[in-house]
């Protein structure tokens, strides 16, 4: 395991070394590269005047707000629409209509009706964390073992904790699956949205570099975002093994 | 035709069902599973429901749970429409890996009837430890069911129907997946926990032998559509042995006669 993830390390570390003295035996001077030593050297500087800090609290609280407002309206959605099968086919045209707008497109709308600021922001990343979250929980539930669904008849078990005690563990597994992906396209959109347009967190930071001709800044904060996706995504990983180690042995396995 | 449910009631002192099928037909699919049958199973009896493959066995046990409703006739529990299923009626399906909350530990999974049944937090800690030691799974109560053999994880489906209290009790094939030697054993323990309890049974297996070691009585059933071909009635004394109830004269008897009437459905 370290062995191979010890190799797997080898070849970024060779390409940065070659671009480094590369950068350094050319006397590089551009727009839009920096050799990896002065990007380090940049993300030191942004950390030590604590720029980035603030930067990447900003966006972390409009994608972690809007993946939590996204998330619960997915959830109610896809469970809802997973049990009751009229209520889904009532919706599928407005669903499918909906879903494919890119939530960035949103943006001039959502501009006017709320201004510059988290709000704006914050709404975009939810209407994008919806879908897939609405999408899998739904597949969740439908796909859950019928026998389990029969046994809640058969002991009869309330609607209410049929919900509570059957249906959301069965699906839960593959619902954090979905609550994963989504933590991902939080990012995205949140630093999208800032790169666009908002002036805040991450994606203003890069602007800022770039029109400051910093392009050490700015890949700085490159790396920056890219080591936060990573964080999160190990962290949520190793979540759902702790979470659901057992559940996703036994019930996916079967 | 006019067959048991009407047979049982013209016997007097003989008292009324507990489940009666009167005409049931079931149509699933535009293909008739089950065809009027009628069949009345009087309370405290092991009935035993045997037949080939396809010829609605489970189905029939699936009318009695409530879990399907008839086309046309009617099922009655203690004299009423079935309607729904009921708390009175706890059912042990075959697939136990799949009837078992793989998120909860064995404790857990009994808990889930005594959650639906309305019992305060409370008291179900020592409840749960009782029927965990019935079923002899004492000491298994942190256990999820994924880390339990097949046999335990059997008793662990049973253990949650008996926290049902229930007044009958259907089985869908319970021991059908599992090997000889635990299958004996589990077949005298349910033997043992049914007399203690008093509960009605319906049986539904593919075994002979263990119909006839188990039952009271025995149904056939033919297929296409599911209909009632042969009915034994067992006097085999009770309590049942796996050597000396096997070995019994009239034990034979039924087991060559049950052979050759599924002998005679499979041509």
């Amino acid at each position: 395991m370290t062995g191979n993830s010890a190799k797997s390390l080898i070849l970024p570390f060779a390409v940065l070394a070659a671009f480094e003295v590369w950068a350094r035996a050319t006397h590089l001077q551009s727009d839009s590269l920096a050799p990896p030593s002065e990007i380090v050297m940049a993300l030191f500087g942004a950390f030590a005047d604590l720029s980035i800090l603030a930067a990447t609290r900003d966006t972390l609280f409009s994608a972690f707000a809007g993946l939590a407002i996204g998330t619960i309206i997915g959830l109610a959605l896809g469970i809802a629409f997973g049990i009751f099968d009229t209520l889904n086919r009532l919706m599928e045209v407005t669903v499918e209509a909906i879903r494919p707008i890119p939530s960035i497109a949103l943006l001039p709308i959502a501009l006017i009706a709320l201004g510059f600021g988290y709000r704006m922001e914050i709404v975009i990343v939810a209407f994008a964390c919806v879908w897939p979250i609405l999408i899998l929980s739904r597949a969740a539930v439908r796909s859950i073992e019928p026998r389990l669904m029969e046994v809640a008849r058969a002991l009869r078990l309330p609607p209410a904790q049929r919900v509570w005690k059957i249906i959301i563990p069965a699906a839960l597994p593959r619902i954090f699956v979905a609550f994963r992906l989504s933590a991902g396209i939080a990012l995205i959109v949140a630093v999208t949205v800032e790169i666009a347009i908002n002036p805040l967190g991450l994606g203003a930071g890069i602007m800022l570099a770039q029109q400051a001709l910093r392009p050490d800044l700015m890949l700085a904060y490159l790396v920056w975002i890219g080591a936060i996706g990573y964080a999160l995504n190990v962290l949520l990983v190793v979540a759902q093994n702790r979470l659901f180690g057992r559940a996703a042995l036994s019930g996916d396995g079967a | 035709m006019a067959s048991a449910a009407k047979r049982l009631e013209a016997v007097p002192g003989m008292p009324a069902p507990q489940i009666a099928f009167d005409g049931v037909t079931l149509v699933l699919g535009g293909k008739t599973i089950i065809e009027n049958l009628s069949l009345g199973v009087r309370p405290g009896e092991f009935l035993c429901i045997v037949g080939a493959s396809g010829c609605g066995k489970t189905t029939a046990l699936r009318l009695a749970a409530g879990l399907y409703q008839p086309t046309n006739g009617k099922v009655n529990f203690d004299g009423q429409p079935m309607g729904e299923p009921r708390r009175e009626i706890a059912i042990v399906f075959q697939d136990y890996g799949k009837a078992l909350l793989p998120w909860r530990t064995a404790a857990g999974n009994v808990s889930l009837a005594l959650e639906a049944g309305g019992m305060p937090s409370a008291e179900r800690p020592a409840r749960i430890e009782e029927l965990l030691r019935t079923v002899g799974l004492p000491g298994h109560a942190g256990k999820y069911p994924s880390e339990m053999s097949g046999g335990m994880q059997q008793r662990l489906q049973i253990a949650r129907c008996l926290a049902q209290e229930p007044k009958t009790l259907l089985m869908d094939e319970p021991f059908g997946a599992l090997d000889a030697m635990t299958r004996q054993g589990l077949q005298d323990e349910v033997l043992s926990l049914v007399a203690a309890s008093g509960a009605t049974v319906i049986f539904v297996t593919h075994d002979l032998d263990e119909a006839i070691y188990l039952g009271d009585r025995v149904i056939g059933l033919l297929p296409h559509p599911g209909r009632i071909g042969i009915e034994l009635s067992v006097n085999l004394p009770r309590p049942r042995d796996q050597l000396s109830t096997r070995e019994h004269p009239e034990f034979l008897r039924l087991r060559r006669q049950l052979f050759d009437f599924i002998k005679a459905t499979e041509q």
